[in-house]
């Protein structure tokens, strides 16, 4: 990382160098940028939301280095270095990413303004933990507040994107 | 904010702090970037520590556990630290979401210092031994010498928390929090109880009912005297008394998180439950 001037007299800028979604990225950004700005606003990533000031409702969620993170929590030169997967890196080649096909297949959505940071958490669950159970998906999505779905559908997504059944404890 | 500086050793984040006292050190954010997002914090540069190598992860050095300041709460949900330490691997494990728990670090809910932090309770109960460096020196100070107050440490600009110690576990040990709901909730009251059943004593650290942290010892001798440390049994009325005592620690405040009298009287039911627990 190399500070610099920014040429518009704004102030000092920094070089960031990490891999978003596969592909690396290098911007000059200023210090006070929040990671999930930098990605909204300068890569064009607009997947991932803002709901809060707080750091509670998890809608900014992405993964850093494949665990899941409140880019709200983050400046963008904190990242340097990083490999950094929003909403946007999740299909290939327009094909959507199974927990994505889970959330489309089970209604897992209503106003959808939840859903990246929901999937994302989602992903970095059942990658940390792939035998969850009801309960387990419900504790694990503690970070990410819903005000539509009620969870339900999101829990049945979760854990069919995970390859199990429904059990009840 | 014009500047963040992002050292990978030690040395070179103290002398970075030494010759710069508006720098801040940043550790997960949890805390830090909140105050920010706020307009409560306005740092003028920052002292990012993510990449200090001798801060991260913990170790096992013979009967002492030695977790850096940079400790992860995701580190401490490792099985041989949760047989190392039950009760911290207990609170980690409440912190938070997974996201929180993915950045946050023991380093940070010390020296933010809030009565509400999970950790301590239980690093009292511990009598854990908190390390402190700066380019002048190491010093060494227990938690409640550490934090004197709401949000008050006696740490210097130029300072940072390198390490937290503790015993290696010698008996049962549990920690129980309370909030206004069960996921991602900032403690109302919480406790942690240790047993050594090689020292024949009891640790009892409370949470979010005092301004600084306390150990309520004198719940702590009464049980120590109470137990049977051979078979771990002790006699009818002693889990409640031991939770009484414990109440009579605490000095909660009525606040927006919950009521002086709720959590003298949660703090009670816990530490009866927490010791019901630990014995057999
Ligand atoms: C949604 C949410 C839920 C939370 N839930 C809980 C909870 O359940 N229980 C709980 O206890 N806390 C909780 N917190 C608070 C927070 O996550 C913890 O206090 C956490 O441990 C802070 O660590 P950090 O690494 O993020 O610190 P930061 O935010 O990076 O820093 C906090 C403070 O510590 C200072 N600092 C950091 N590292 C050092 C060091 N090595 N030396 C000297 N100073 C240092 C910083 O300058 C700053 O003043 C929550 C926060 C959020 C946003
Ligand atoms: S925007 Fe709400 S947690 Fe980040
Ligand atoms: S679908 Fe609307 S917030 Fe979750």
């Amino acid at each position: 990382m190399r500070a610099s001037t920014d040429p518009h007299g704004k102030g000092v800028t920094m070089d960031v160098t990490a891999i978003v979604n596969g592909v690396e990225r290098t911007a000059d950004v200023e210090p006070r940028v929040l990671l999930v700005h930098w990605l909204r606003d300068e890569l064009g990533l607009t997947g991932t939301n803002v709901g809060c000031d707080t750091s509670s409702c998890g809608a900014c969620t992405v993964l850093i280095d494949g665990r899941s993170a409140k880019a709200c929590n983050l400046f963008a030169v904190q990242v340097d270095g990083s490999d950094i997967t929003t909403i946007e890196g999740l299909a290939i080649d327009g094909e959507l990413h199974p927990m994505q096909q889970a959330f489309h297949e089970c209604h897992a959505l209503q106003c959808g303004y939840c859903t990246p940071g929901m999937v994302m958490a989602a992903v970095s669950l059942i990658d940390e933990y792939p035998d969850l159970g009801d309960r387990g998906v419900r504790v694990g999505l503690e970070g990410n507040l819903c005000r539509c779905t009620g969870y339900q559908n999101i829990v049945h997504a979760v854990l069919q994107a995970a390859g199990e059944q429904e059990r009840h404890p | 904010m014009s500047n963040v500086v992002v050292p990978t050793t030690l040395d070179e984040a103290l002398a970075l702090l030494a010759a710069d006292p508006q720098l801040s050190p940043l550790a997960g954010g949890t805390d830090f970037m909140v105050e920010v997002n706020h307009g409560a914090r306005r740092p003028v540069r920052v002292l990012a520590l993510r990449a200090v190598a001798e801060l991260r992860g913990w170790r096992r050095d013979g009967d002492v556990l030695v977790i850096g300041a940079g400790c992860t709460y995701v580190s401490m949900a490792d099985p041989a630290f949760a047989v190392a330490a039950p009760a911290l691997a207990q609170a980690a494990r409440t912190i938070g979401s997974p996201q929180i728990r993915n950045v946050g670090t023991i380093g940070g809910n010390l020296a933010t210092a809030s009565p509400a932090g999970d950790t301590l309770p239980v690093l009292m109960a511990l009598g854990a031994r908190v390390e402190v460096a700066s380019t002048e020196g190491t010093r060494t100070l227990a938690v409640d010498e550490l934090i004197t107050g709401v949000k008050r440490t006696v740490l210097h600009p130029a300072e940072l928390i390198t390490s937290v110690r503790i015993p290696v576990a010698r008996g049962p040990q549990e920690f129980c929090k309370i909030g206004t709901r069960n996921a991602m909730v900032i403690s109302a009251a919480g406790i942690a109880v240790v047993l050594d059943r090689e020292a024949h004593t009891v640790g009892c650290g409370l949470g979010s009912v005092t301004a600084a942290p306390v150990r309520a010892t004198d719940a702590e001798t009464f049980a120590a005297e109470a137990i049977d440390w051979s078979t771990l049994r002790a006699g009818a009325g002693t889990t409640e008394r031991f939770g009484t005592l414990a109440a009579d620690a605490a000095t909660p405040i009525d606040d927006h998180r919950s009521t002086a009298a709720y959590r003298r009287h949660a703090i009670g039911v816990m530490a009866r439950r927490a010791l019901e627990r630990c014995l057999s």
